[in-house]
């Protein structure tokens, strides 16, 4: 019984957002939402917690930057202090300006793949994985929500035909 | 429609007020003779302490020449034969000037005393060749008390012309960006089309302003550029051979084209803009875009032109290919920055019913993009000067880092560092006090940023931030709010027909 969800499928994104909030009026639980393309302000109507993943590409620069930073101090002024076509190899920031273009394009490295490998991981994206959608019409042109069974089923699939669904299904889930 | 609240207007024309004093106050201590800059100096040295590093080289060069001639006379022989090669008897001799000079300093109580590299160079030539010639110390004191006398001179006028300068160009900045909204047909902007068109109106007292400052140094009231000097040109090959391109009347004749251009298309567009709410088809909007077209050539081309006539020929020996990109982000941030702030004025007196905080938050995007923009070409143009370190070039940058050490990174700071850090966060870009606070140190840190492009040439190591400049800013600033203001209230501030309102009405991001 509690393993049981309900697939219902929409063929157009305007009725999808209705139906979402509805159902969220109704207090159903949605489990997950299957798009064939990123649907505006689903995420607030569905009341997701908002990305964190800029905030990591920030550290993540941060991070680049000390690399770029101690990296070139080491080589370029600690251990070989060489008079380089009388670039001021006598401090750090006396050659800065030198040092600017590696520093920006680390910063830039590291936030932008850092950031895309912890989107990977936490969306659990990797080659080989199984995909994961229900309904393979939910790639091209079908929007399929999933939502917990709790309760009477026959109620809430009559609910979910009274949102404009295509197509409404019980389905056990293993 | 908006009216001009009379607080306001009274805080505007108290600004005005103060900043005429304030300039007349600076141009009326401003010393007339040679005898007025010595008396300066002789007070600065009686109090102990110096406006900046500079203040007297010549008169501690003059007065301890004896000293180095007799400390020459003692050291050199004690450490070389008499017959020792020309070079090492130079050597020999700039470091003894140079331990004299140290030893002077402390025993006059100087803390910190910088020479000029200029004077010292000619103390240690002096020193070297062991001329013991009072007569060219005289001469050269002379000389530096003249140099310093201009200097001093042109500080009032150099203060009056950097805010007039920075505060038409803010006003050109918000127009060169209306232009793009309306020839990109943005949908988010046109609410605020009638705020960016009140700041534009500036530009025609403005650009008054600055061309009375430009005909005034053309009359030789003021030694600003200097390339309008004759005494200078006659001996300068440099700029005798910049003459056909840097000579007053194509200056003026130059300015007066280009100002005339903006302010024409700030009318025409302005006209065109009240004439569309009143209309029944788009034909002003229309008519408009194809201006704001026009206009954006004419602009990126007069402006470059601008910025070297009226901000790098103030240095006339030296040029650099990207400053008119480099004067463009300066101002075109600033323009943004002022929007922004009016706009969020008139939104806290609850004018603006259809600015929402996704208007808000675009603005202050664009401040962001384009502080990095202008610290990508402050960088490119400071570090490709830097790397190659060509004498001609890098004097430019040398003189500023000696003189200017604050302003001059001070500036990067609150251009760059702060409004990145602070904006960098989508939730703060929608908070009013944030963006009023980088707004401010935005505009303050562009002013800087001028002030480092003209002072230097003019006032060199004379600078301080005082009561001319102040009084300058303050006078522009309350002049800038009465047009400004005074513009806004004399059409309703919702463009009614514009094609695009509607979408900009329920723009949200």
């Amino acid at each position: 019984m509690s393993n049981k969800v309900i697939h219902v499928l929409y063929n157009d994104d305007d009725i999808l957002m209705d139906a979402v909030k509805k159902t969220r009026a109704a207090h159903h639980h949605i489990e997950e939402i299957y798009t064939p393309f990123p649907v505006h302000g689903l995420d607030k109507a569905m009341g997701l917690a908002p990305t964190r993943l800029a905030i990591c590409a920030f550290l993540y620069g941060l991070v680049g930057l000390s690399v770029a930073t101690s990296m070139m101090w080491f080589i370029m002024i600690q251990d070989w202090p060489q008079d380089i076509g009388g670039k001021p190899s006598f401090s750090y920031i006396q050659n800065m300006p030198a040092f600017v273009p590696v520093m920006f394009e680390m910063t830039v490295f590291f936030a932008a793949h850092l950031m895309v490998i912890t989107f990977y991981m936490r969306s659990k994206l990797w080659p080989f994985k199984d995909a994961e959608n229900p309904d393979v019409r939910t790639t091209d042109d079908h929007f399929l929500m999933e939502v917990a069974v709790h309760g009477d089923v026959d109620q809430m699939v009559s609910f979910f035909e009274g949102t404009h669904a295509v197509e409404v299904k019980v389905i056990e889930k293993h | 429609m908006y009216t001009f609240s009379s607080r306001l207007k009274t805080f505007a024309f108290v600004l005005m007020v103060l900043g005429i004093l304030g300039i007349g106050y600076s141009f009326f201590t401003a010393p007339k003779t040679i005898e007025d800059v010595e008396k300066i100096v002789a007070e600065e040295q009686a109090h102990g302490h110096h406006g900046d590093a500079h203040a007297a080289p010549a008169h501690d060069a003059h007065g301890s020449a004896k000293e180095e001639h007799n400390a020459e006379a003692h050291a050199a022989p004690a450490e070389k034969p008499a017959d020792t090669a020309h070079a090492v008897a130079v050597d020999s001799a700039h470091k003894t000037t140079d331990s004299v000079h140290a030893e002077a300093v402390v025993a006059a109580g100087h803390e910190g005393h910088d020479h000029d590299a200029h004077e010292g160079h000619e103390a240690h030539a002096e020193a070297a060749h062991g001329h013991d010639d009072a007569h060219a110390a005289h001469d050269e004191h002379h000389k530096h008390m003249e140099h310093m006398l201009h200097q001093l001179q042109n500080k009032p006028w150099s203060a009056v012309y950097v805010a007039a300068l920075f505060c038409m160009l803010i006003s050109l900045g918000a127009l060169a960006f209306y232009a793009i909204q309306n020839a990109a047909s943005a949908g988010w902007s046109p609410v605020l089309f009638r705020v960016m068109e009140a700041i534009s109106a500036y530009l025609v007292p403005g650009a008054i302003i600055v061309y009375v400052l430009l005909v005034l140094g053309a009359l030789d009231m003021h030694h600003i550029f200097i390339w309008m000097d004759e005494k200078v040109v006659a001996h300068d090959h440099l700029i005798q051979a910049k003459s056909g391109y840097l000579n007053k009347t194509f200056f003026l004749i130059r300015a007066a084209l280009f100002m005339g251009g903006w302010i024409l298309y700030r009318q025409y567009a302005r006209k065109n803009s009240l004439a569309q709410d009143e209309s029944n088809d788009n034909s002003y909007y229309k008519k408009n875009f194809k201006a704001s077209a026009g206009f954006l050539v004419f602009f990126i081309v007069t402006e470059s032109i601008m910025s070297w006539d009226w901000i790098m020929s103030v240095d006339p020996h030296w040029y650099s290919t990207l400053f008119g990109w480099y004067v463009f982000a300066s101002f075109f941030v600033s323009g943004i920055t002022t929007i922004a702030m009016i706009t969020l004025y008139l939104k806290s007196k609850g004018y603006l019913e259809y600015v929402n905080t996704s208007h808000i938050h675009d603005l202050a995007k664009f401040m962001f993009g384009i502080s990095v923009f202008w610290t990508y070409l402050w960088f490119s143009q400071f570090m490709l000067i830097w790397y190659a370190d060509i004498p001609e070039e890098v004097t430019y940058f040398k003189t500023r880092i000696e003189d200017y050490n604050l302003p001059f990174f001070g500036m990067v700071a609150m251009n760059f560092v702060f409004p990145v850090l602070i904006l960098i966060n989508t939730d703060f870009k929608r908070l009013s006090w944030i963006v009023v606070t980088a707004g401010t140190v935005i505009l303050a840190g562009h002013y800087i940023d001028f002030f480092n492009m003209i002072m230097p040439a003019t006032v060199g190591n004379q600078w301080f931030i005082g009561a001319g400049e102040i009084g300058a800013i303050l006078f522009f600033m309350g002049l800038f709010i009465f047009v400004v203001f005074t513009a806004l209230t004399k059409a309703p501030l919702l463009a009614k027909r514009n094609p695009l309102i509607e979408e900009s009405k329920h723009f949200h991001y």
